[in-house]
């Protein structure tokens, strides 16, 4: 289980963000009612990560773990405690460029994000990414490829859900248990589903 | 709003976990005990609570276009604080955290109440929202790892209320409440209990049935 497609296939299916983890539940669950928008959230979730996880396997090897300085003679610098702070920053800057970059080049989806653009900066699925990359020790290629499967994982997951919730659009289902309720209960469903995945790895 | 009014709110009427849709991370993965749940809950409190205080009181001075990095610089250094108090006054509880303190800095909650609340109004309604708000936070915290440390494990807070089969009693604890479909499951019914008990929370349904014209002989 060393191999980068193998890798890339585990961060998708058995270690699912949002159905494994339960990480990035706050959008997973709030933009999954139409499935264009979830499609863009998903494009959106593949690229920020992507994007920021190598960044900050870079900035983490650089300069934030231990020994980072030695090279400037002070070996003993161990700066890691600072990692929390500088992994948001990073992930603020890119978010805040993504939604820059879609306000010019892509305004009907720019529309259609609203107000939870800038809430992919709190996504816990992009910054629990980072931190899972320090923990496991990924080098530059293996944490690319972890940040864009994790990312396709989200990706398929809040599709799926948005196209069960498109069906059930037409139910006639008890009132208290109208939207986030039952949602709830299918992500339960699909996420049962996903815990197949593991045993077919274990195996 | 008055003062009261603003502290009751968010506990049941307006809850931010099943009526907000804020904060439903972390309130699914450490609650597989009681014991998790409460420390989780005081330490979302406490971030909630200053955070607001801190954004409210620079509101005037904070320019727009950089809010989003400020308020989150001001989160992530009160959540490091955190953080080294855990370690270092309950190492047990800190390493079943895991990484879940720190994405106390990601939970939608603190910034959805820092961003929609406590950057327009002054520090006293600020803290005494965040405040309510952190306590509905911790209702719902507690509801569910009440139950999924009582059916999973049969304790609760590490006691043991139902004796299980091993230790010779006659309960069989049951191991799908640890793993993380139930916690779906589980908080899918505190919903719908708590919408049919206030039927003005429910959704309003996107698609009518059609009307079927009375047949009249």
């Amino acid at each position: 289980m060393t191999g980068l497609g193998d890798l890339f296939l585990r961060a998708m299916f058995v270690e699912n963000m949002p159905l494994a983890f339960f990480l990035g539940l706050c959008t997973f669950l709030a933009l999954s009612k139409r499935p264009d928008t979830a499609v863009g959230l998903g494009i959106a979730m593949i690229g920020v990560m992507g994007i920021t996880v190598p960044l900050s396997q870079l900035l983490y090897t650089a300069v934030l773990s231990p020994g980072a300085w030695a090279w400037a003679g002070l070996p003993e610098v161990d700066l890691s405690y600072l990692s929390l702070l500088c992994f948001i920053g990073l992930i603020a800057a890119a978010v805040q460029l993504l939604e820059m970059l879609l306000e010019r080049f892509a305004p009907a989806i720019h529309a259609a994000f609203g107000a939870f653009l800038p809430l992919l900066t709190v996504q816990c699925a992009i910054l629990a990414a980072s931190l899972f990359m320090v923990e496991r020790r990924y080098t530059l290629p293996e944490s690319l490829v972890f940040g864009l499967g994790s990312g396709a994982g989200f990706a398929l997951a809040v599709v799926m859900l948005a196209a069960i919730r498109a069906r059930l659009a037409y139910a006639d289902l008890p009132g208290g248990l109208r939207g986030l309720g039952i949602t709830f209960l299918l992500a339960g469903l699909m996420s049962l589903g996903f815990a197949a995945f593991g045993q077919m790895v274990a195996s | 709003m008055a003062m009261p009014g603003i502290f009751t709110a968010p506990l049941l009427g307006r809850n931010p976990v099943t009526v907000q849709i804020l904060g439903i991370c972390s309130s699914l993965a450490v609650t597989t005990s009681l014991e998790t749940a409460l420390t989780m809950a005081a330490s979302l409190t406490v971030v909630l609570v200053l955070s607001s205080l801190a954004v409210s009181l620079i509101r005037h001075h904070l320019p727009n276009s950089i809010r989003l990095i400020v308020q989150i610089v001001i989160v992530a250094s009160l959540v490091i604080v955190i953080d080294q108090v855990l370690q270092a006054y309950l190492f047990e509880i800190s390493q079943r955290l895991s990484v879940f303190v720190g994405l106390i800095t990601t939970n939608c909650l603190v910034l959805g109440r820092t961003e929609g609340f406590a950057r327009s109004n002054p520090p006293g309604p600020a803290m005494v929202d965040a405040l309510g708000n952190g306590l509905g936070y911790s209702l719902i915290l507690i509801a569910v790892g009440a139950v999924r440390e009582l059916f999973g494990q049969g304790t609760l807070m590490g006691l043991t209320v139902l004796p299980t089969v091993e230790q010779g009693g006659w309960f069989t604890p049951l191991s799908l409440m640890l793993l993380a479909p139930s916690a779906f499951f589980i908080l899918g019914f505190v919903v719908w209990a708590l919408r049919s008990a206030f039927p003005d929370q429910q959704e309003a349904p996107e698609t009518l049935p059609p009307e079927v014209p009375e047949l009249r002989p």
